[in-house]
Order: structure tokens, then C-alpha cells, then sequence
């Protein structure tokens, strides 16, 4: 047997922007053995629910993420209203909508620019991170924040946005096309990226379902999970067909992605066209959560769960934010099992780790 | 309009000793676990087990004392659940016998142990 080393991996690492730990135990170059370590940066946010009113945690959860940031605060209002059993009006959930796929096509952007940073390709980081520009540049225009919006409240939004702001924002996303398939085609199409994509970090659909795989990385291994199929929101009126791929592999992750970002635009174009008139808020007086509720939104990295369990009091008992980078973990070990040391940081990448969302 | 399949509440209480025959059952029936977290209600700790199928979550609920709280892993079953049981290990004192990757307290690297115990949370770590 040949001799065994364990090299650290992490948590200060060029391609990891934030920080989670390996163990690898290597063999002839090959990984055996991986065994994750986080918790180094863990904020207790969710300890904050015994110091902030229920509507004030708004603020707060959504500060769990500064990317999927507009996507928490969704997930929170989701098990407050349901708690409550307020309903909310339909031009809030299209305004919702819109905001959230807005939030996903940034969020992929950022990853791509991260991944094509993680092998080297800085031009093609740039652009990805330029393209992704424009959408910040919207966020900013229509709620005043390029990455906490503090918009969404329990019982609908603060901010309404006019039909036809929106009418101009689904031309600008509709004028994104084009370079954003120049941009893909060198993720999809070029050699050097796909020698280090193509077949790296396989992940069977059985594996991601064993594992508890969510999200892309899921995805990739033709599993179906995306929770943006239960019914919430919008997404009911809008026609649409989770993006799969069978191969489970580095490049399907990527793929999944990369069509992800032209299904949010369709997306964002359908909600533009059928966006009904009326309020954007119900109003919430005299009432405190008092039961408990689970709700579970598709953040851009996968499914996140939202617990909250009130007793009637302007304090909740407990929020429990269940975030995608935790639920990928254990896949992301199994697929390091056997791969190429120098493989490690694309497969690290390819699930999209958000360790600002693990260590809420 | 679909369904509002988001809308469906299953929360089911269980007794600690009926944990890993529930949880068995669910997995044999094709759930995925999609969540576990505890709760401090009084002197006692709930903790939640969430499960996934077809777009619908069941939920399992149970309650241990927060003196001593015990419970068995589900590791055994669900090998990805020491995600959550070794968080509620170091953020509520719960320990879980037969965990199949136990952190031995070091998951999360917090300045106080168990902080979120009711009964002996937040000593020096």
C-alpha cells in the first residue's frame, strides 16, 4: 500500500473566498479519504430571535447571506405568513419573484466568475462579474440596495415597482442575451475548461439522493428537487421545467447554472407580462405568531428550510434557518473520494459553497 | 393554480424511544431528510426532524430533557444527518449515542459550550 499523507486544505485558500476545512487523506496523489471541518466564523444569528420582534428579524435573516440575501428574507416572511396564516397579495409574490430570479441570475454569475478565477481564466472572471454588474445595477434602481434591500416585509413588500420600470427592466434582461451566451459558450464550448470539468466529480442520482444533495449540485445528477415546484409564489402562473442534466459531473453542475441564468430571465419576462394590479402589503395588527410552521424556499445554491415556532409573545421560541452549502457537504465528500488532488478546489466550486449561509 | 404544496403542515409528535423505527419507516417509504434542529422550550428541548417527498415535507417532533438529553442517531440511516445532530451536539448539549462521525464537540469552534442549553449553556468552551 502506498504511503498515506494528510494535507489541510483550508480554511485560508486561494479559491475559497470564505472559510471551511478538509482533512485529505491522500494516496499516490489521489484523495481517499476527505473529512470536512466548519464552524470557524459560526455568527449565532439565529440566537438573535430572543433580543428582535418578529418583524425586526427580517433584518436580520436576511443578513445571513450577502448574495441570496433578498432570497432569506423571503424564506423568513414565508413561515412568519404561514405561521400567521396571512395571504399574501399576488403582485407581491410577482414582485417577490422577480427580485429572487433577479437574485439568482447574480448569484450564478458570481459563481461562474468564481470558477473561471478557480482555473485560472481572468479574463473570463471579469466578464462574468461584469455582466453580473447590471443586475446589482437593478436591484439598486428598484429597491435602493445592491445587496441588502431590506424590500421584502411579512405580508407582502415595502417598495412597488411601475409596470413599466419593469417592461424596462425585462428589455435590459433581454438585452443581456447575447453577451451572456458569449460569455457560457466559453464555459460550455472551450477545450481548457472543459479538460477540467468534463468527468471530474461524479455524483450518481442515487449518490445525490443518499447523500441529501440540493440545489445544482443535485441537479447535475438529474435529480429533481427544485422547491420552486411546491407552489409559492409566483411560480404556479409562470411555465417552466427544472434544468437537469444526467452526467453528475463537474461540467453538469456548471451547465445546470449556466441554463439556470437564461430560465431566470424567461422567468423574470413571464412574470413581467402577467403581473396583476393591485396591493403590494397586507396589514398585520394585533397578531403574533403562535404556532409553528416549516417553510422551504430554492435559494440560487439549493432548498433552505425556515422553522419558526412562536407562543404568541412579540418574540419568537425559535427561527431555525437550514441553509443549501450545509445540505451539500456530505455529497461534496463523497465525490472527493477518488479525484485527482489537483481536482480538489474545482470540486470544492462546482457545489457553490456559501459558508457565510453555513455559519449563520 | 397548483397545489400549495408549501402549505401542507405534518408536524407529528413522537416518544424518544419510537425515533429510529419512525425515521426507518420514512426512509423505506422513500423520504429524504431534509432538516433537524432543537428548540428550547422550557426545561426541556424539542427537536424537529424534517422530511421531503414529492414536494411535501412530514415533520417528527419529540422532546428530551434538557438536563442530560440524550438520543439515538440516525446516522445509521441517514449517514448525512451528523451534519445536524453534531450541531445540536455543540449548540444544545443533546448527545447522540452511535453517531457515525462524531466532531467530539469541536463542529462549531463556539467561545461558549452548548450556548443554547436552557439548563447549562454558555460555560467556558
Amino acid at each position: 500500500m502506498a504511503k498515506r499523507t494528510i494535507i489541510p486544505f483550508g480554511p485560508q485558500h486561494p479559491v475559497l473566498p470564505e472559510p471551511i476545512h478538509l482533512d485529505l487523506v491522500i494516496e499516490d496523489e489521489k484523495v481517499v479519504e476527505a473529512i470536512p471541518s466548519i464552524g470557524f466564523i459560526h455568527r449565532g444569528l439565529e440566537k438573535l430571535v430572543e433580543k428582535n420582534e418578529w418583524p425586526e428579524m427580517v433584518y436580520v435573516i436576511e443578513r445571513v447571506c450577502g448574495i441570496c440575501s433578498f432570497g432569506h428574507g423571503w424564506g423568513y416572511c414565508k413561515t412568519i405568513e404561514g405561521n400567521l396564516e396571512v395571504e399574501v397579495p399576488p403582485r407581491a409574490e410577482y414582485l417577490r419573484t422577480i427580485w429572487h430570479e433577479l437574485g439568482r441570475i447574480h448569484s450564478h454569475l458570481l459563481w461562474l466568475g468564481l470558477l473561471a478565477d478557480g482555473f485560472g481564466f481572468e479574463s473570463l472572471f471579469m466578464h462574468s462579474w461584469r455582466l453580473r454588474e447590471t443586475v446589482l445595477d437593478i436591484f439598486e434602481e428598484t429597491t435602493g440596495g445592491r445587496v441588502i434591500f431590506s424590500v421584502c416585509k411579512v405580508g407582502g413588500v415595502r417598495k412597488d415597482v411601475p409596470d413599466e420600470k419593469l417592461r424596462e427592466i425585462a428589455g435590459i434582461l433581454n438585452g443581456m442575451r447575447a453577451e451572456l451566451s458569449e460569455l457560457t459558450d466559453v464555459f460550455l464550448d472551450d477545450l481548457s475548461v472543459k479538460n477540467r470539468l468534463v468527468g471530474v466529480g461524479v455524483l450518481s442520482k442515487q449518490e445525490a439522493f443518499d447523500l441529501g444533495a440540493v440545489g445544482p449540485t443535485a441537479r447535475g445528477s438529474g435529480l429533481n428537487n427544485d422547491v420552486r415546484l411546491d407552489g409559492h409564489g409566483a411560480y404556479p402562473d409562470l411555465d417552466f421545467a427544472p434544468c437537469l442534466e444526467e452526467d453528475g459531473d463537474c461540467y453538469a453542475r456548471c451547465k445546470v447554472r449556466v441554463r439556470e441564468i437564461f430560465q431566470s430571465i424567461d422567468l423574470i419576462e413571464q412574470c413581467v407580462a402577467k403581473i396583476p394590479a393591485g396591493d403590494i402589503a397586507v396589514e398585520i395588527k394585533g397578531k403574533h405568531p403562535a404556532g409553528e410552521f416549516v417553510g422551504r424556499m430554492e435559494q440560487p445554491r439549493g432548498e433552505a428550510f425556515y422553522y419558526s415556532k412562536g407562543s404568541g409573545q412579540k418574540f419568537l421560541e425559535r427561527i431555525r434557518v437550514r441553509t443549501p452549502t450545509n445540505a451539500n457537504i456530505p455529497a461534496l465528500v463523497q465525490t472527493l473520494q477518488g479525484c485527482d488532488l489537483a481536482d480538489v478546489p474545482m470540486l470544492v466550486l462546482t457545489i457553490d459553497p456559501c459558508i457565510s449561509c453555513t455559519e449563520r | 393554480m397548483s397545489e400549495r404544496k408549501d402549505l401542507i403542515q405534518e408536524i407529528v409528535s413522537i416518544d424518544a424511544g419510537a425515533l429510529l423505527g419512525t425515521v426507518q419507516d420514512l426512509k423505506t417509504a422513500g423520504y429524504r431528510l431534509g432538516q433537524a434542529c432543537a428548540t428550547p422550550v422550557g426545561d426541556d428541548i424539542e427537536v424537529l426532524y424534517s422530511f421531503e417527498k414529492d414536494f411535501a415535507l412530514h415533520n417528527v417532533k419529540l422532546s428530551v430533557g434538557a438536563t442530560a438529553p440524550e438520543l439515538q442517531s440516525i446516522t445509521a440511516i441517514y449517514p448525512y444527518a451528523f451534519i445536524y445532530e453534531n450541531e445540536m451536539h455543540d449548540l444544545f448539549g443533546i448527545t447522540f449515542k452511535n453517531l457515525s462521525l462524531d466532531y467530539g464537540g469541536k463542529f462549531f469552534k463556539v467561545a461558549k459550550s452548548t450556548p443554547w442549553n436552557p439548563k447549562f449553556g454558555g460555560g467556558e468552551n
